[in-house]
């Protein structure tokens, strides 16, 4: 079961012992972050529903851990990970999920609905966060990489040849099972493979849509032959095994930052809860879950660590518990802040009425002192 | 000034703006090398390249979608529907998606979508429409539409500008049967903005689109009748400018609100109940709508003919009313 034996020549094996125990740590922030936000549920103080990624944490870090500080990520609701690895501060979550007048939203807009989209050339990440639509994020992705590049392209006609590529940002959009039966989905891709966009899809087989098991969903046995459609490489990786996720998803992000054009990962994971926290999802036989829950991805990289010896039991112990006592401090102060005003419902809906939004809040990982170039990726 | 047709006057606005801004660009289907459906893109590509002038595959979701990303990205992309009908296709990005992104997240969303909107041509019921009521009850959306060359380039001009999405309606039975004075350089017509056609004291119909020359042909046989009709051309459908629409019915007291949509749901609704709730004390007789029938759009002559708003029919109805 273990792929993630080192093969030379894959790209995790560039990475240091500091930026493999990262890894570790923003899946676990993801993880801790969700388990807080159920205590605030079961208190009533989350509003509206509640989504884990519980089992979907190790792909989505993974995945995002491939990108440069510059570039485009379009999560859905259970790519928490995602947020984590760009560096949003977990008290950004804790808002948006209470509702509150501090978020990023002002108490607009649900959960990780996150929207972060800096000055056309600053070098920050951009992020869109979950559009129910399922399918629109793909292609609001193709149009922000090709807006992007032409962005890119403009500035560099007053600068020296070569410099538009290293100023154009990779997209990377995530959606699952469900969502890729959508005919935006269908468009978005189609127009990105055509205009060879610098996009990154990545395709989550979790085995449900709500309720909807994947065989009622399409009737290919891989999720990404999907993208076999529209002529651009694809590869089918083991979703809860990071570095083989990992690997891949570097492989498609040179790719594309090489403006080489689109591509697709299919995921295979697996959905450990019910589609919210309302729904028990009786529907999932218990074996199936049993079954997956001994490839917890969180628990496989773990042992990676160790048996490679890239981290010890103790080094590991104090990640975890780290990241445990900053998910509780940050849903603690995020607790105590205040409730959107109701006098401002109607303002910001045009230009010209300049109702304050704030600006996400990013952070530096405890681990970002590792390689060069991820010195910077989280602050911001 | 020379003297151009509205088709013209839109392919002016977008060479000046592409020419003056290197964010503007232009996507949608068969724009580039054919030069569009109704040829107003017309040699944009040999100017501007195939970088800004994007040939998409038929795909208006992808065409929105994609707008409203690279806008994102400091982008200013105007989106050609080849029929506004197709806007259809792409309602979900719109209303959901670009409609609501400031007021989630402060992220503006500087797109125009344009395209041929509008009935008189034979379109049939695929190639007719006048959507202007499907997004009456999206706040977020402009929508403008204009019925004059002068005004088809400002406005133009101005949604390009605009930092919010901006839909532009073109009626096409006006492309090549509409010419007017146009400047040759720098103008934009403010979104918002209705405009008098005609002055008059004794009704007020207040309309846009090809049905400003309708109105304006009916004032024409009414005069004979020694009735004096105003008329407001709306121009902007979002926002309303609703101080024209009171100052001219304080005027006249009575109103005429002349759409050609179908009746039922539709604009002259809403703006009978701005003036039932702010202009009841200055109305001498009922608000009286005048629109197409609630069918889909036929396509044989004499069935749109009979479909759609006409001189006589509204010379009737205002006669009638000016009786009451």
């Amino acid at each position: 079961m273990d792929t993630t034996a080192a093969k030379p020549g894959r790209p995790s094996e560039a990475l240091s012992a500091t930026q493999l125990q990262e890894m570790y740590y923003f899946a676990r922030l993801a993880r801790e972050v969700e388990e807080r936000l159920i205590i605030l549920f079961r208190q009533s103080k989350v509003i509206g529903g509640l989504y884990r990624s519980l089992g979907q944490e190790g792909e989505s870090v993974a995945t995002t851990y491939a990108l440069e500080r510059r570039d485009a990520i379009l999560p859905l609701i259970r790519n928490m990970g995602a947020l984590m690895t760009v560096g949003v501060r977990p008290l950004e979550i804790f808002r948006q999920y209470m509702a509150k007048g501090t978020s990023n939203s002002r108490g607009r807009d649900l959960n990780i609905h996150i929207v972060h989209i800096p000055d056309p050339d600053a070098d920050e990440p951009v992020i869109v966060g979950p559009i129910s639509m399922l399918g629109d994020s793909i292609p609001v992705a193709a149009g922000i990489a090709m807006g992007a590049r032409m962005r890119a392209s403009m500035t560099s006609a007053r600068a020296a040849a070569g410099e538009a590529r290293d100023r154009t940002r990779v997209a990377m959009a995530w959606i699952g099972d469900g969502a890729t039966s959508t005919g935006a989905f269908h468009e978005g891709m189609n127009f990105a493979a055509v205009q060879r966009i610098p996009l990154v899809v990545v395709a989550e087989d979790n085995k449900y849509a709500y309720s909807t098991p994947i065989s009622k969903q399409m009737a290919i046995q891989r999720i990404d032959e999907r993208a076999a459609a529209y002529g651009i490489p694809h590869e089918m990786v083991d979703g809860n095994d990071m570095l083989a996720v990992y690997d891949v998803a570097k492989m498609f992000v040179d790719r594309a930052r090489a403006w080489e054009g689109a591509s697709l990962i299919g995921v295979d994971t697996m959905r450990m809860q019910g589609h919210a926290q309302h729904d028990d999802a009786r529907y999932v036989p218990k074996a199936m879950l049993d079954e997956w829950a001994l490839k917890d991805p969180l628990v496989r990289y773990k042992q990676t660590l160790l048996e490679r010896g890239v981290a010890t039991e103790e080094q590991i112990g104090e990640i975890d518990r780290m990241a445990k006592s900053y998910a509780a401090s940050e849903a603690d102060l995020a607790v105590d802040e205040p409730m959107p005003d109701p006098s401002n419902v109607t303002r910001g809906v045009y230009a010209g009425d300049d109702f304050a939004v704030p600006r996400v809040e990013f952070v530096k990982s405890p681990f970002a002192s590792g390689r060069a170039g991820l010195q910077t990726r989280h602050h911001v | 000034m020379a003297v151009i047709t509205y088709l013209e006057a839109i392919r002016q606005a977008l060479f000046e703006e592409m020419s003056a801004d290197e964010r503007v660009f232009v996507m949608g289907e068969d724009v580039a090398a054919y030069g569009g459906a109704f040829k107003v893109t017309e040699g944009l590509l040999e100017k501007f390249g195939d970088k800004r002038v994007i040939d998409t595959p038929i795909s208006e979701i992808a065409i929105v979608g994609s707008a409203i990303g690279a806008s994102y990205m400091g982008m200013r992309p105007v989106c050609e529907l080849q029929f506004i009908d197709f806007i259809a296709c792409c309602f979900d990005m719109l209303t959901n998606f670009a409609a609501t992104s400031r007021y989630r997240n402060g992220a503006g969303v500087p797109i125009v979508v344009r395209g041929p909107s509008g009935g008189g041509v034979g379109g049939g019921p695929f190639h007719s429409l006048n959507p202007e009521a499907l997004f009456l009850n999206t706040p977020g959306l402009k929508m403008v539409e204009p019925s004059t060359a002068y005004d088809a380039k400002g406005l133009l001009k101005a949604a390009i500008r605009d930092d919010d999405p901006v839909l532009y309606f073109e009626h096409k039975y006006l492309y090549r049967r509409i010419k007017d004075e146009v400047p040759g350089d720098d103008y934009i017509v403010p979104l918002g903005k209705a405009a008098i056609r005609r002055e008059g004291s004794d009704v007020s119909i207040i309309t846009f689109g090809a049905m400003v020359h309708t109105a304006l042909d009916a004032a024409k046989q009414l005069e004979a009748d020694g009735v004096q009709a105003e008329v407001i051309d709306l121009r902007s459908l979002a926002p309303l400018d609703r101080d024209a629409i009171l100052t001219s019915v304080a005027k006249t007291s009575r109103a005429v609100l002349l759409y050609e949509a179908r009746r039922t749901g539709g604009i002259g609704g809403e703006l009978a109940a701005i003036l039932a709730e702010e202009a009841f004390e200055d109305l001498d007789a009922p608000i009286v709508r005048i629109a197409s029938e609630d069918v889909p759009v036929p396509y044989s002559p004499p069935l749109e003919a009979a479909f759609l708003p006409s001189v006589e029919k509204v010379v009737a109805r205002v006669k009638g009313l000016i009786q009451y």
